[in-house]
């Protein structure tokens, strides 16, 4: 796997070895007790110390949202930006400071409504960017209307009688701008979650990872469903690159393709049979990863993990080819820029 | 046109040569007629025969509208002399007209008398019905008043190529090269620079490389050999002063700007932008030069490109977007963010005709106030404009040199008529320019996000990478000094304070203003932005009949020269020409409490000299009962 995190330079003093709480600002954290947000917080200020790049290579940037304070937690460099806009914030900084390693938090309203432009537009560019969309399928910080996620007829304080919008898929969004990283994981399962975080980390090219989140405040227990300890092995599927699609407390179940459509086919556990599909991150093609994208509760389990972790080439990378190529074809001389091209220019004396 | 342009009626020996001060021509034809082409050939032979010059091109915002209408004329307008030259004159004195459509657009701005030269092959009845001409003006005696020259430019140019390797239709392409050539004999201009670059520019094929040549040189030889002009003129020289010097547009001028002020600084350029007319060339020109360590980035839209180049600026980078009217309204909520952020940027509005997609490719000065206040909450950010074409060098220059000693956004205002018009420039020498730099920050043990420099009010500019000094920045107000999230009411009312007292300081850069004419008197005329020409020039005139008018033009728009109170109160009367309905008048009146006079044009083209001269008479001599 190619690793965009940047070594310390040889010879420069070695950097104390840090600690989760290395990460953690002396900002009080202002989100409503119980809220999903504290968990993913906490997962990633534990993951940081792991990656070996010091404090200040790490920048977090947000748009608008309760998700959106994160930046204000991480005793990181930060920006907390504007509404939706936090991909353009980051492609800037990140194609001029290559080296740093940038973190876009958002969330359903903020990537996938107002700012859902920008969201395609940094992962079809490939910028290395690890974007992590809190999904609460609601808008928090505005005290609870419906999100581009809320399911249709949800009923909140913008939608009385129910939506009547469509919701949209995030992670279908993600693969159609062809993302080279694409991932899901939920707040209460910190195991899978720090993985799944890892993995976007160590990922060169744009991360998305969804995360499912609960609002404890405007829409509690949204993923119960998913989350719900009892039926966690029954009601979602733990993708594994290489390995047959399977789940269940028994490991009985299982996904295979009928037509062009997938089935559970349940088995005698141990014992699969040998049609079931098999997970393959690395597929050039999109379709296996939209296929799980698009499964769901109550019909099948929900897919977590990696869809899908391919490689092409990063917005940053080429730019720099660009800058690098050019340098070497031409040197950077002002005088000669100001005159412009041969014969273009006349002397008065 | 008041001052006389010395192309005399009177024809003396054709061979011989006359001087004349200057003069002003247009070519008009079809957008496919290769107008622009020709009117830059003529402008660069122009400024390499040592005249001064101001060109304004005009051109239709359809890529190719239909053939031989009115919507698809294209015209190109070239001013030049020996003396100063400062617009791109009101009236020609020459006019080309390739079609019927061409010679109904442009007719009524001909100088009366003026040389009127037509392709009489175009004049078909098909030609004339697209212009919606009911009767043939070449038969029904309304061009008595002109001195016609009617040319068979096409069957001529056909003529010059036969034996070439070319359809009709194709040798008929060259017939602009024609009419050059007949321009360049009517004004003893040499032929061996365009000659050249028809060489270079279409190197890829010989048979139009001789074709064009070819056409040029018949069409040269044509004016001579027939006597069709009863003259034919020089002008002298400029005195200009001592250098080397190009033409320059204003787009090429604000790019160039950009990456002398990324050399000038040791900073490098991010330019992110979404196209748009007629501020898209600054990209492209941009885009050229990746060896200076420019960055450009075509946006998905104009609210990621300026929020790149804050984000680049974050990162220590002089981040810059460029737009126009209606991108400046996109990106203003990013423009308050990047106010509270308190971080360098330049955010370049060449403005086009509005509202909404107005006129966009004509040019207009009514994004003023949207500049200046177009934003939510307290935002004060320092407004410049670039007065000229070559002014936009140095006044990109200037705003990139304030915003990074005081830590603020910046807009620059220029046009479409700077953009695209031109001018020779004296190309500065690298002394000439001014070098600055990042301010030096304290140690880390020291750091503030928002400690501010005692003297410029300015935050200290420091990016990630940097061990020590981690901090969190956003849009949410900010706790003086240290910069966390606060709602305390005495802090914000602080802060609002603050900030603007920070955009107010930057008054101490404003060189003091420079009064045309005599300090005190009747009546002065006050403008700002691209209209310092036809206001210089028509205040000179008047000057000159002795009227009692000064002038002075405003580069620095937020905040106002400092001497500005001080002047207006030296006048009986202020007049303020703009083209817009209204908009530094009424900060002059607002501000300054004086009963400021508007002249307002909104065509979609640069204010006239004559039209302004007009007013100022009407004020000293009327009393202004027209306005
Ligand atoms: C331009 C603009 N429009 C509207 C808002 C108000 N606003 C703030 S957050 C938000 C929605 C946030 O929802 P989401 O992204 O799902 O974040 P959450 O609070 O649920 O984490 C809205 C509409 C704003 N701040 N700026
Ligand atoms: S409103 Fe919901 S999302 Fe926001 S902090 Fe409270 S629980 Fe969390
Ligand atoms: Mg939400």
């Amino acid at each position: 796997m190619a690793e965009t995190i940047p070594s310390t330079p040889a010879g420069a003093p070695a950097k104390p070895v840090l600690a989760r709480k290395d990460f953690v600002s002396d900002q009080m954290v202002r989100w409503c007790p119980g809220c999903g947000d504290y968990a993913i917080l906490a997962t990633v200020q534990k993951l940081l110390p792991s990656l070996g790049l010091s404090r200040e290579n790490h920048v977090f940037i947000s748009g608008i949202g309760c998700s959106s304070r994160f930046p204000y937690y991480m005793n990181t460099f930060g920006m907390h930006t504007i509404h939706g806009r936090a991909p353009t914030f980051a492609t800037g900084l990140k194609a001029s400071r290559p080296e740093l390693m940038v973190w876009v938090v958002t969330g359903d309203g903020d990537g996938l409504s107002i700012g859902g432009n920008h969201l395609i537009h940094a992962l079809r560019r490939n910028v290395d960017l690890k974007i992590l969309l809190f999904n609460n399928k609601i808008y928090g910080l505005t005290k609870g209307q419906t999100s581009p996620t809320s399911e249709v007829g949800k009923k909140t304080k913008s939608t009385p009688f129910g939506s009547v919008d469509y919701p949209i898929n995030p992670l279908s969004l993600a693969l159609a701008a062809e993302a080279t990283f694409v991932a899901r994981a939920i707040d209460t399962d910190l195991a899978s979650l720090g993985h799944v975080l890892e993995r976007a980390a160590r990922h060169k090219g744009s991360s998305f990872v969804e995360i499912l989140q609960n609002c404890i405040v405007f829409n509690d227990g949204a993923w119960a469903d998913v989350s719900e300890k009892s039926t966690r092995e029954e009601h979602n599927l733990f993708l594994e690159h290489g390995k047959p699609m399977i789940f269940g407390k028994d490991k009985n179940k299982g996904l295979r393709l009928k037509g062009l459509d997938p089935e559970i086919v349940e088995f005698d556990s141990g014992k699969p049979p040998a049609d079931l599909l098999v997970h393959d991150e690395k597929a050039p093609s999109t379709a296996l990863a939209h296929l799980l994208a698009n499964i769901g509760r109550p019909d099948f389990p929900v897919p977590q993990g990696v869809f899908r972790a391919v490689e092409r080439p990063t917005l940053e990378d080429l730019i720099e080819g660009q800058v690098a190529a050019a340098r070497q074809a031409r040197p950077a001389d002002l005088t000669a820029l100001l005159r412009g091209a041969e014969g273009e220019t006349w002397v008065v004396s | 046109m008041s001052d006389a342009t010395k192309m005399p009626e009177s024809s003396k020996k054709p061979d011989k040569l006359q001087e004349i001060e200057e003069a002003t021509i247009r070519f008009a034809g079809d957008s496919g007629d290769g107008i622009q082409l020709t009117g830059m050939q003529f402008t660069r032979t122009t400024a390499i025969a040592g005249n001064d010059l101001s060109t304004l091109p005009d051109y239709p915002a359809e890529i190719r509208a239909p053939a031989g209408t009115l919507p698809g004329i294209s015209g190109f307008q070239i001013h030049f002399g020996g003396g100063d030259i400062l617009t791109p004159g009101d009236a020609p004195d020459v006019l080309v007209a390739m079609n019927p459509a061409a010679l109904k657009g442009n007719l009524k701005d001909l100088k009366p008398g003026g040389f009127l030269i037509v392709n009489t092959d175009s004049f078909t009845p098909q030609n004339l019905a697209k212009a919606a001409c009911a009767a043939d003006p070449l038969k029904d005696g309304s061009l008595s008043g002109y001195r016609v020259l009617r040319v068979e430019l096409s069957r001529l140019t056909g003529l010059a190529l036969q034996g070439l390797d070319l359809t009709k239709v194709q040798a008929e392409r060259s017939k602009n090269f024609f009419a050059l050539g007949m321009m360049y004999w009517l004004f003893d201009r040499p032929l061996d620079p365009t000659l050249r670059w028809i060489a270079e520019k279409f190197k890829k094929s010989a048979v139009l490389v001789e074709a064009n040549q070819r056409a040029l040189k018949a069409g040269n030889a044509y004016a001579e050999t027939t006597e069709i002009f009863n003259a034919h003129y020089t002008v002298k020289k400029a005195a200009l002063s001592p250098g080397i010097y190009r033409n320059i547009t204003g787009n090429e001028a604000a790019a160039l700007g950009m990456v002398a002020a990324s050399v000038l600084s040791g900073i490098e350029l991010w330019y992110g932008s979404y196209p748009i007319t007629p501020a898209s060339d600054v990209l492209h020109e941009l885009s050229k030069h990746k060896n200076f360590g420019v960055r450009t980035f075509q946006a998905e839209d104009e609210i990621a490109a300026i929020g790149s180049a804050i984000g680049a600026s974050f990162g220590g980078k002089l981040g810059a977007t460029g737009t126009s009217g209606p991108g400046l309204a996109l990106k203003s909520e990013a423009i308050g963010y990047a106010v509270m952020l308190e971080l360098p940027l330049v955010i370049l509005d060449v403005q086009r005709s509005g509202p909404s997609t107005g006129m966009p490719t004509k040019t207009e000065q009514a994004d003023l106030l949207q500049a200046l206040y177009g934003r939510h909450g307290e935002c004060p950010v320092p407004v410049l404009a670039s007065a000229t074409p070559a002014d936009c060098f140095g006044m990109v220059l200037e705003a990139f040199r304030i915003a990074v000693k005081y830590m603020t956004p910046v807009v620059l205002l220029s046009d479409g008529y700077l953009a695209n018009g031109s001018e020779p420039w004296r190309i500065p020498g690298m002394g000439e320019l001014p070098r600055f730099s990042r301010p030096p920050i304290p140690s880390a043990d020291r750091f503030k996000p928002y400690a501010r420099d005692s003297e410029t009010l300015a935050r200290p500019w420091v990016s990630p990478g940097n061990a020590g000094y981690e901090h969190r920045i956003g849009g949410i107000e900010k706790a003086d000094v240290t910069g966390n999230v606060s709602y305390d009411p005495d802090n914000h009312e602080r802060m609002t304070r603050l900030r603007a007292a920070k955009v107010a300081q930057v008054a101490r850069e404003i060189p003091k203003s420079q009064i045309q004419g005599p300090s005190s008197g009747k009546l002065l005329v006050v403008g700002w932005g691209s209209t310092y020409g036809s206001i210089t020039q028509a205040v000179r005139r008047c000057q000159a009949q002795g009227l009692s008018v000064s002038s002075l033009h405003l580069r620095y728009l937020n905040p106002l020269p400092p001497d500005l109170g001080e002047i207006l109160g030296c006048f009986e009367r202020v007049l303020v020409p703009e083209i817009n309905l209204g908009q530094l008048v009424k900060m002059i009146r607002s501000r300054y409490l004086v009963d400021a006079k508007g002249f307002n044009c909104v065509r979609g083209q640069p204010l006239k000299a004559a039209d302004v001269e007009e007013a100022v008479e009407d004020i000293l001599n009327n009393g202004g009962a027209r306005g």
